[in-house]
C-alpha cells in the first residue's frame, strides 16, 4: 500500500470543501444546493479518512460513518422540503423564500 | 420632648393633617386646626421667653439630632434660643397667630381654603427653624422654607396668570440672593471650617487669618462673607437692587401679605445680618454698603410709595422702605435699634394690611385708591384702626414707631460706619413716609364717597367679632410696642458710643412728621375735600415713572430678561443636545447597516457565515 501523504488528502479536501462552498453561494436551485453541500460534507469525510489512516485509527472511519449517516437524514428532510418547495411555489429558486428580513 | 423643640412641630402637624385630608375637614375643623395649633406655639413661646428672662440664663438649646458631618463639623438639628432669636419667635408666632385668626376667617369662603391654611402653617414652620436654627445650614432650609412658601402663597389664585407671573418673579429674584448667600456659607465653612452661628461669631472675632487679607488690595476672607450674606439678605428683605419682586407679590391674598411680606419673611435678611453680627463687625466696609442701601432703599421706595394708586402697593412699598431703616440701623451697628424696629413694624404693619385686607373685601375686592374715599363714616371702626398703624408707621410720639425708629435715628449720627448724610438720609425717608401715609388716609377714608352705593359691606365681616378682636390686639400691640423693653446686650457686642452729636438732632427727628403732615394737609387738599366727586390719576410721565417702581423692572427687563430670552431663543435646539445626539446618530447608522444585512436571502446568510468563520479562523491563526 503506497502512502498518500496528509498534506495531498488536505488538498483534495480543502479543494471539494471550497467547490462544494461555493457550490451553496452561487447556485440559485436548491436541488444544486443540496448537492453542493453534500459534497462540503464528503469534504470533511476525506479529511477525517485521511487522518485516521495517518495515525493508524479507526476513529476516522467511524467519523465517516457518522457523517455519512448524517448527510443521509439531511438529504431526506431536505429533499422532503424541497418537494413542498415546488408544490407551494412551483419553482426551486432559493431567492424567492426571502419574505423574513428585518 | 422639651418646649424648644416643639414650638415648630405643632404648626407641622397642622399643615400635614391639612395637606393629607384637607378636603375631607370642615371648616370649623381646618381652622381650628391650624389656628389652634398657632395658638399653641405662641403660648409655647411666651412660655420659654418667661424661661429666659427669668432665670437670668442667656441661652435655651436643644439638640435633636445629628444631620449630617462634614469633615470635623457637624451638622445637627438643634435649636438655639437666645434673646435676639426670642424677639423672632414672639414676632413670628404671635403676630403670626393673629394673622392665621385672621386669615381664617377673611378666606372662609375660599374653595381652598384648607390649602390655603396648610401653607401658612408650613411657612410658620419654616420661618421657626430659620429663626431658631444654631446653625447656618439649617437657616437656610428655613430661608429656603420660607421662599418656596411665599411663591405658593403669591401664587395660590393660581387661575389668574399675573399672579403665576408674580409668584416666579419672586421665586427667581429671591433665588439670586439666596445664590449668593449659599457661596457666602461655602465661604465662611471654608475659611473658619465651621457652621455653628455661635462658633462663627467667636471665631470671627478671634481668627487672625478671617479679617486680615494676604495681599495690600486683596479684600479679605470677612469682606467677601458679609457681602455674600448681604446678597441674601437684600434678596429676602426686597432691598435694592432685588427689590422688584416685592410689589408684585401683593397678587397673593391679603393675610399673605401680612404675613410674609410685611411682618415676618421680609424681615428674615434684617434677621439674618443681626445674626451674623460677629462677621459684619469684621468688615466695617460692608456695613457701611449695608446703610447705604438701606438708606437708598427707603428713600426710593418712599417715592414710589407717593405714586401708587394701588392701597397694597403703597403698603407694600412702605415696607420696603421701612426694613430699609432696619437695615441702615444694622449698618450703624445700632443692633437692637434695627431688631426693636423689626419687631414694632411687624406689629403696625401686620395692623395695617389686614385692616387694608378688611376694607377691600368691604368693597368687594376694589384695591384702587381712587375708587375708595368716605370710608370714615362707611368703616368707623377700621379706619380707627388704620389710623393707628398710620400713625405708628409716621412715627407719631407715643407710638411704638416712634420709640423704634427714634432710636435708629438717633444711633445713626454718631456711629463710625454711618454718619450725617445717612442722617439726612433718615430725616427726609421720615418725611416722605408721613406724605404718602397721609396721601393714603385722605384718598382712601376722607373725601367724598367714589364707589358705588349699591355695594354693601360683606356680611362675615360685619358680624365676625373674632375678626376685629385680632385686629383690635394688633393695634393694642402697635401703640404699646414701645413699652416692651428688652435686652439683646447678651446678643450683640456692646457699642461704646457716647452720644456726641448736637441736640438739635432729636428736636428735627420729631418735628419731621409733623411737617409731612402739615404739607400733605394743603397739597392733598382735593383728596380730602368733600365736594369733588371724581378724582383722576395723574398720568404725567414722572408720576408713571415713579408708580412703576422708578424703571427698575424696565432696566432688568432690558439687561438681564430680553438678553436671556434671545440666547435661548438661538440656542433652542440646543448645542449640547446636539453633541449627545451624535452618539444616537452614530448608533443610528449601525442600525441601518446591520438591518439591511438581515435581507432574508439565505445564501447571502450562508455566505457571511462562511466568511466570518474564515476571518476568525484566519485571525486565531495569525
Amino acid at each position: 500500500m503506497t502512502d498518500i501523504p496528509l498534506a495531498h488528502v488536505l488538498i483534495l479536501s480543502s479543494l471539494l470543501f471550497t467547490i462544494g462552498f461555493v457550490g451553496v453561494l452561487v447556485r440559485k436551485n436548491t436541488l444544486f444546493m443540496l448537492m453542493s453541500l453534500e459534497v462540503m460534507l464528503n469534504a470533511v469525510g476525506v479529511a477525517f479518512i485521511g487522518a485516521g489512516s495517518v495515525w493508524q485509527e479507526a476513529d476516522g472511519q467511524i467519523m465517516f460513518i457518522l457523517i455519512l449517516t448524517l448527510a443521509a437524514a439531511e438529504v431526506a428532510v431536505g429533499l422532503a422540503l424541497l418537494i413542498r418547495m415546488q408544490r407551494r411555489f412551483r419553482t426551486l429558486d432559493i431567492d424567492v423564500l426571502s419574505k423574513m428580513k428585518g | 420632648m422639651d418646649l424648644l423643640a416643639s414650638l415648630p412641630v405643632y404648626p407641622l402637624i397642622s399643615f400635614l393633617v391639612l395637606i393629607c385630608f384637607g378636603k375631607r375637614l370642615s371648616w370649623k375643623l381646618a381652622s381650628g386646626l391650624s389656628v389652634g395649633s398657632m395658638g399653641l406655639s405662641a403660648f409655647c413661646s411666651l412660655l420659654l421667653v418667661a424661661q429666659l428672662s427669668k432665670n437670668e440664663v442667656n441661652v435655651i438649646s436643644s439638640h435633636l439630632w445629628q444631620w449630617f458631618s462634614v469633615g470635623n463639623a457637624q451638622v445637627n438639628v438643634s435649636f438655639y434660643l437666645d434673646a435676639l432669636s426670642a424677639v423672632m419667635i414672639l414676632v413670628v408666632s404671635g403676630v403670626g397667630f393673629l394673622i392665621h385668626l385672621f386669615a381664617a376667617i377673611y378666606m372662609k369662603n375660599d374653595e381652598n381654603f384648607t390649602r390655603f391654611m396648610a401653607y401658612m402653617n408650613l411657612f410658620i414652620v419654616a420661618m421657626l427653624v430659620l429663626v431658631l436654627a444654631d446653625n447656618l445650614v439649617l437657616l437656610y432650609l428655613g430661608w429656603e422654607g420660607v421662599g418656596l412658601c411665599s411663591f405658593l402663597l403669591i401664587g395660590f389664585w393660581y387661575q389668574e396668570k399675573n399672579n403665576v407671573l408674580a409668584a416666579r418673579k419672586a421665586f427667581i429674584v429671591t433665588r439670586i440672593g439666596d445664590t449668593a448667600m449659599a457661596i457666602g456659607l461655602f465661604l465662611l465653612f471654608k475659611s473658619l471650617s465651621s457652621l455653628n452661628i455661635v462658633e462663627i461669631n467667636q471665631l470671627a472675632q478671634t481668627s487672625g487669618e478671617f479679617s486680615l487679607s494676604l495681599a495690600k488690595n486683596e479684600a479679605s476672607d470677612a469682606y467677601w462673607a458679609a457681602l455674600l450674606l448681604l446678597g441674601g439678605a437684600v434678596g429676602k428683605s426686597a432691598q435694592l437692587p432685588l427689590q422688584t419682586w416685592l410689589p408684585d407679590a401683593m397678587a397673593g391674598p391679603t393675610p399673605v401679605s401680612a404675613l410674609i411680606h410685611a411682618a415676618t419673611m421680609v424681615t428674615a435678611g434684617v434677621y439674618l445680618i443681626a445674626r451674623m453680627n460677629g462677621v459684619f463687625i469684621m468688615a466695617p466696609e460692608v456695613m457701611t454698603y449695608v446703610a447705604w442701601l438701606g438708606a437708598i432703599t427707603l428713600l426710593l421706595a418712599g417715592i414710589a410709595a407717593l405714586a401708587q394708586t394701588d392701597i397694597k402697593r403703597v403698603l407694600a412699598y412702605s415696607t420696603m422702605s421701612q426694613i430699609g431703616y432696619m437695615m441702615l440701623a444694622l449698618g450703624a451697628g445700632a443692633w437692637s435699634a434695627g431688631i426693636f424696629h423689626l419687631m414694632t413694624h411687624a406689629f403696625f404693619k401686620a395692623l395695617l394690611f389686614l385692616t387694608a385686607g378688611a376694607v377691600i373685601l368691604a368693597l368687594h375686592h376694589q384695591q384702587n385708591l381712587f375708587k375708595m374715599g368716605g370710608l370714615l363714616r362707611k368703616l368707623p371702626f377700621e379706619s380707627a384702626l388704620f389710623l393707628i398703624g398710620l400713625s405708628c408707621l409716621v412715627a407719631l410720639p407715643g407710638t411704638s414707631g416712634f420709640f423704634s425708629k427714634e432710636e435708629i435715628i438717633a444711633n445713626l449720627w454718631s456711629s463710625p460706619t454711618a454718619g450725617a448724610s445717612l442722617w439726612w438720609c433718615a430725616i427726609l425717608g421720615a418725611l416722605l413716609t408721613s406724605i404718602y401715609s397721609c396721601r393714603l388716609f385722605f384718598l382712601a377714608f376722607l373725601g367724598k364717597q367714589r364707589f358705588p352705593k349699591e355695594l354693601v359691606i360683606s356680611e362675615h365681616l360685619e358680624t365676625s367679632n373674632l375678626l376685629r378682636g385680632s385686629l383690635a390686639i394688633l393695634a393694642l400691640l402697635s401703640l404699646s410696642g414701645g413699652m416692651f423693653s428688652f435686652d439683646l446686650s447678651t446678643v450683640f457686642p456692646a457699642s461704646n458710643e457716647s452720644y456726641l452729636s448736637p441736640g438739635w438732632l432729636h428736636a428735627v427727628a420729631i418735628i419731621t412728621p409733623f411737617i409731612g403732615i402739615a404739607f400733605s394737609w394743603f397739597y392733598f387738599k382735593n383728596y380730602r375735600s368733600n365736594n369733588i366727586t371724581l378724582l383722576e390719576e395723574s398720568q404725567s410721565s414722572w408720576i408713571v415713572f415713579c408708580r412703576n417702581g422708578l424703571g427698575f423692572d424696565v432696566i432688568y427687563q432690558l439687561i438681564f430678561v430680553k438678553p436671556y430670552c434671545a440666547i435661548a431663543q438661538l440656542n433652542r435646539r440646543d448645542l449640547f443636545d446636539q453633541v449627545i445626539m451624535l452618539s444616537a446618530w452614530y448608533i443610528g447608522i449601525w442600525r441601518d447597516i446591520l438591518s439591511a444585512s438581515q435581507n432574508g436571502n439565505i445564501r447571502w446568510y450562508a455566505a457571511t457565515l462562511g466568511f466570518s468563520l474564515l476571518g476568525l479562523i484566519l485571525v486565531v491563526i495569525l
